[in-house]
């Protein structure tokens, strides 16, 4: 094997480990800012995951049985909706069970991981256990091959940008509108925060639905990359607490830095070991990493 | 403006406030004076909604409030500046302060309030926590007053601030009563700045107002007796 083609194949490789790295910093994204804004940890989040990826595959099956017309711009509007019902559902979920529970974390873990396990019989029940797959529009096929030998897949760079899309925009709702203010507030003091006239019940309500509508779109993207099933969703979440506890739980950029470092670890040596042993040698640097640093990769410095 | 009337506050079955009444008029500043453990802050909390009322009411601008959650009461009219500050570290200067303009139509900070405090308009970049204790009270200060209040509670604002600055903030209070026109209660272990800053007197004991004076007649001895361990 040639030198360039070793480059090619570690290109590729590593571009692969990059809509890994979509998926994973989309899921964190929004399991960061809901632990973050009320310390719930969501388990339910890769079953939201999932409702994104099922909406992308209803739009598919919709616009090729009724519009055959309409399968090349269906995609952008599917995100949308996908957008949408993870969050319409994700604030029925935070009035109906979590907001009833903000003083007890413990059983938020509890209750969340319910809604999962309910959400998954009820893909199964209604859905149909088998994985399905969205027909993508053509212009998301096929790839884009700069030189002999290198391709990369377009889904990917859709993937890819989408993703910088998304987190840029959280990144600056965060920082610039009155929602980031309203929730950058209640996660410093909540109850300061109430005693200066914000609503942090409402606050709570729109940030977990924003969460959650953040992994509908999580889902969206992973249809790109491989099928739908009930539970692709589990498979995700793991990887995504890792990828908000290494990074720091109050940090975004941290969440950034540590989905790629984690996506890029594991795919790359994906490539050169056995899948599971790729996972041990990514776990066991998290582990080393996190006992030298417990607070995570990035945490703010102020007095307090 | 404000009308509190037998308000009992307790923490579980241990009673902390019984029964505390006492009003304070438009353009009037009212200290609390009470030494440690006498009950200031507990009633400080309850009129701001943090800890509930077991009953009494609680009238701001003539319409109650004390079964209001804290934010309804903001809108109301009243604002806070708790014990200790507890301005939002992580968040900038200017942050801080826009959070109180939750139910203001700009987003713009109002020109009197940097005039009052021009230190905050020098520092607005930087982050809250990064503060020193004079700087974080008058940012907190500034944060309440956004809120466009009626009533303004300040709870031991002297409360580890170097002697200077205690001054500055004495001033700036009885320049916000003078063009706000606003009611400004206020708690207090230090005599001297309630001697400052204050219409009228009241000495909190164990929970009850046990002594009610105003500025003129004030019996300088007799509170400094209250204020003894």
């Amino acid at each position: 094997m040639e030198f360039s083609e070793l480059l090619n194949i570690g290109l590729m490789q590593g571009f692969a480990g990059l809509s890994l790295f979509a998926v994973l910093l989309l899921m964190g994204l929004g399991l960061a800012i809901i632990f973050g804004q009320m310390g719930v940890i969501n388990m339910a989040h890769g079953e939201f995951m999932t409702i994104g990826a099922y909406t992308i595959y209803l739009g598919s099956h919709l616009s090729s049985h009724y519009a055959p017309s309409l399968v090349s711009i269906y995609f952008p509007f599917a995100i949308v909706l996908a957008f949408l019902f993870a969050f319409a559902l994700g604030w029925l979920v935070e009035w109906g069970l979590i907001r009833h529970l903000y003083k007890r974390p413990l059983d938020t873990l509890l209750a969340t991981w319910g809604i999962s396990l309910a959400m998954q019989q009820s893909f199964r029940t209604f859905i149909g256990p088998k994985e399905v797959s969205p027909t993508l529009p053509d212009w998301l096929l096929g790839s884009w091959a700069p030189k002999e030998g290198l391709d990369i897949p377009i889904n990917g760079l859709f993937v890819l940008a989408l993703t910088a899309v998304v987190t840029c925009g959280v990144l600056l709702a965060l920082n610039r509108s009155r929602w980031g203010l309203r929730v950058r507030a209640t996660v410093s003091n909540r109850v300061m925060a109430n005693a200066i006239g914000i609503d942090t019940r409402k606050t709570d309500r729109l940030t977990f639905a924003i969460g959650c509508g953040i992994a509908g779109m999580a889902g969206a993207a992973f249809t790109t990359i491989g099928s739908t099933g009930p539970t692709s969703g589990q498979l995700y979440i793991v990887d995504s607490f890792l990828v908000v506890t290494f990074g720091g739980a109050a940090s975004l950029l941290g969440t950034v830095v540590s989905a790629f470092g984690i996506a890029q670890t594991q795919s790359i040596t994906e490539f050169f070991l056995h899948g599971s042993m790729a996972k041990v040698l990514t776990l066991s640097l998290i582990v080393l990493i996190l006992m030298i640093r417990p607070q995570g990769l990035f945490a703010s410095k102020v007095r307090r | 403006m404000l009308k509190v009337t037998d308000l009992f506050v307790a923490y579980g079955q241990s009673e902390a406030l019984h029964g505390i009444s006492f009003d304070g008029n438009k353009n009037e500043t009212v200290a609390i004076m009470g030494r440690n453990g006498m009950g200031k802050t507990t009633l400080f909390k309850s009129l701001m909604g943090i800890l509930p009322v077991k009953s009494g009411s609680i009238e701001v601008a003539g319409s109650e409030v004390s079964k209001d959650e804290s934010f309804v009461r903001v809108a109301k009219g009243i604002a806070y500046v708790p014990q200790g500050r507890m301005i939002f570290p992580t968040l900038t200067v200017e942050e801080n302060i826009l959070t109180g303009m939750e139910n203001s139509q700009s987003r713009r900070i109002p020109d009197d309030i940097y005039a009052l405090f021009p230190v905050l308009f020098d520092m607005k970049r930087r982050k809250g926590g990064n503060l020193s204790g004079g700087q974080q009270q008058q940012l907190a200060i500034a944060r309440a007053l956004v809120t466009e209040p009626k009533v303004l509670l300040l709870d031991e604002p002297t409360e580890g601030i170097q002697p200077s600055i205690i001054k500055d903030i004495a001033k700036a209070l009885n320049e916000i009563r003078k063009i706000r026109e606003i009611t400004i209660v206020v708690s207090e272990q230090v005599l001297s700045f309630a001697m400052d800053v204050a219409d009228r007197l009241f000495v909190i004991e164990g929970g009850r107002l046990v002594h009610e004076t105003s500025r003129a007649d004030t019996d300088v001895g007799r509170i400094k007796q209250y204020l003894s361990v």
